[in-house]
């Protein structure tokens, strides 16, 4: 067909948007608003919160938190919940541990099994949610308690104990530590690698969102999925792959926790998912699905970490952050109801 | 010439319920077959077999002469049957570019590095949509903010443009004012003239007559009549439709009732 690459993309009846509307239609926008917001009032109200080693703890609170948080996203973006991704990742730590402290095996092996076992249960979520057709809550509800149980049961069983502890001294720790939990030296303040890992899988979730068939269909199946299949997306696969991807990052931050602490607690992980769904919707997704960022997902979880850090600079007691949290989530929900209400008005 | 798609005896139950039975038609390129009947005629089972969401397990259905049994939309689809839904044609919060092309996305690059070509998917959807007649402002713009007819519309081009030879209508009209319906049937008279066979369900044959070359009407899962257009009138059509003898009666008993 003959379709003139120069086609005039600009139609000449369109004036060019104003910077307002084209800011308010990002999922993203609200997030990063609150996310000044936050850092310049601890800044000015602590000393502490701007220093080098200061950057380096919230930026590492929120490393972890917001690798899961950008996949828990991109889950809601595709019309799902997943409960059990804060007890998978204590789940994932736990797989390695045992079997490279109790059985001797080699860190990374323990590394692929543990990763395979997140694979597996992932994709039981998805299969379970897409077979029988019962909203993810409730299906996923079940695998936080199957998992919490597990945790705390085969734990006891192999230990005696509820936590797994000796990680240093397995073969290829060290290995595997620099990978997962090593520092890097910035301007004479050492940042731990997991910032890196947030980064990264922040960059990849969003390329891989905006800028590709996958992206476009993880869009597709959360905001009409009946419309998607009719039109040949394969609905079924789409969401499967989003609950795999889920646990897969719970894998990663499991990874990341064992190799830092070198043990870890049966009964952690607990709650953590209500935090990771707190930042994505912070960060514009919508509870509906259909529409969210992961970049606005991962600023979410930096407010998380500022916030959390910022409230102990400031020598305030920590119950106040849960104040804290609630005011912003119900913010973050008016504010995204709003401007989905404009974006499906306004042109982006 | 052979027909795009006939069916013969076509029947379907689900458990005992029996939602459709005994129903023959063809669909041929270049014409419209309206599918007629009140709710729960078995109009939207007739054409889930025919779209591959559900299975007939009585009679025949061929596709141009070959009996295919499709297990998928998605294998409809690869046949050139595609199917436009009433209210769920398309994805509300997405661009009207990302809707065109959805399933079908345009990709740059190689192996895992494919990404959606998008500067491509924009230029297209305008072309295409300025070909049906469709002048869009902004292909950026959500689906949402388009109106109802606009975004049949839209459906309706992406099936064309993706090169179905049978369009599917369920109830494109059903919910549109007089004027917006009228805006869509023009756009399936177009498809209609570039070749495709339509079917057009629909319970207005005040929609139906002027597009339709042939008329199946339903009724409680079995046809009431398969009319070609020379056949019956409007007046003829709109009788049986309404139930024929029953509303005539109907009308008898409200006269007493006023009178």
């Amino acid at each position: 067909m003959a379709v003139a690459a120069e086609a005039p993309l600009r139609d000449e009846r369109l004036g060019s948007p104003r910077l307002l509307d084209r800011l308010v239609v990002r999922p993203e926008i609200g997030a990063l608003l609150g996310a000044l917001l936050v850092f310049v009032f601890f800044s000015v109200v602590t000393e502490r919160f701007l220093s080098p080693g200061g950057v380096a703890t919230w930026l590492d609170d929120a490393s972890t938190l917001g690798i899961m948080a950008v996949a828990v996203a991109l889950l809601m973006i595709g019309g799902e919940f997943d409960l059990s991704a804060g007890v998978m990742t204590a789940s994932t730590a736990l797989v390695t541990a045992i079997l490279s402290t109790r059985l001797g095996w080699n860190v990374w092996l323990a590394l692929l099994a543990s990763l395979a076992f997140a694979l597996a249960v992932g994709a039981l979520n998805g299969w379970l949610v897409m077979r029988t057709g019962l909203p993810s809550f409730i299906v996923t509800l079940g695998t936080f308690l199957a998992l919490q149980g597990l945790n705390l049961g085969v734990t006891r069983l192999v230990t005696g104990t509820v936590q797994v502890s000796g990680m240093r001294s397995a073969e290829g720790y060290e290995s595997a530590g620099f990978l997962f939990a090593s520092t890097f030296d910035l301007g004479g303040t050492a940042f731990y690698v997991s910032i890196v890992w947030w980064l990264l899988v922040t960059a990849v979730a969003a390329l891989v969102l905006v800028r590709t068939r996958f992206g476009n269909w993880i869009f597709a199946v959360g905001g009409a999925s009946q419309a998607s299949r009719a039109v040949g997306v394969p609905v079924l696969r789409t969401k499967v792959l989003l609950f795999m991807t889920t646990a897969g990052a719970a894998w990663l931050v499991g990874s990341i926790n064992i190799l830092r602490f070198t043990s870890v607690q049966a009964n952690q992980g607990i709650g953590l998912e209500f935090q990771f769904i707190i930042a994505a919707v912070i960060g514009g997704c919508l509870l509906t699905g259909g529409f969210g960022s992961a970049v606005g997902a991962a600023i979410g979880a930096l407010i998380f970490g500022m916030a959390r850090q910022g409230i102990v600079y400031a020598n305030w007691n920590s119950d106040w952050f849960q104040l804290f949290l609630g005011v912003m989530l119900l913010a973050a929900v008016l504010v995204n109801n709003a401007l989905r209400r404009r974006a499906e008005r306004v042109r982006r | 010439m052979t027909p795009l798609i006939e069916v013969r005896d076509i029947g379907k139950t689900y458990g005992s319920v029996i939602a459709l039975r005994d129903v023959s038609t063809v669909v041929n390129a270049g014409e419209v077959t309206c599918v007629l009947g009140d709710n729960g005629a078995g109009k939207s089972t007739l054409i889930k077999v025919l779209a591959g969401v559900h299975q007939h397990d009585r009679g025949k259905f061929l596709v141009e002469g070959e009996e295919i049994t499709f297990s998928s939309p998605r294998e409809a689809l690869d046949r050139g049957i595609a199917t436009v839904y009433q209210d769920l044609a398309v994805v509300p919060l997405m661009s009207v570019w990302r809707n065109f092309f959805l399933g079908s996305e345009p990709t740059v690059g190689f192996g895992p590095f494919k990404f959606l070509d998008r500067k491509k998917g924009r230029a297209i959807t305008k072309s295409a949509l300025a070909e049906m007649g469709i002048d869009l402002r902004d292909v950026e713009q959500p689906v949402g903010t388009l109106s109802g007819g606009e975004r049949q519309c839209v459906a309706i081009a992406r099936a064309v443009h993706f090169g179905a030879k049978v369009l599917i209508l369920d109830e494109p009209t059903a919910a549109l004012g007089v004027k917006q319906a009228g805006v869509v049937l023009k756009y399936v008279a177009q498809a209609r003239d570039r070749g495709l066979g339509v079917v057009l369900i629909t319970h207005n044959p005040h929609h139906a007559y002027p597009v339709g070359d042939r008329f199946l009407l339903l009724k409680r899962g079995r046809p009431l009549g398969c009319y070609e257009k020379p056949e019956i009138t409007l007046e003829e059509l709109t009788r049986q439709m309404a139930g024929g003898a029953e509303l005539e009666a109907l009308a008898h008993e409200l006269r007493g009732v006023a009178g």
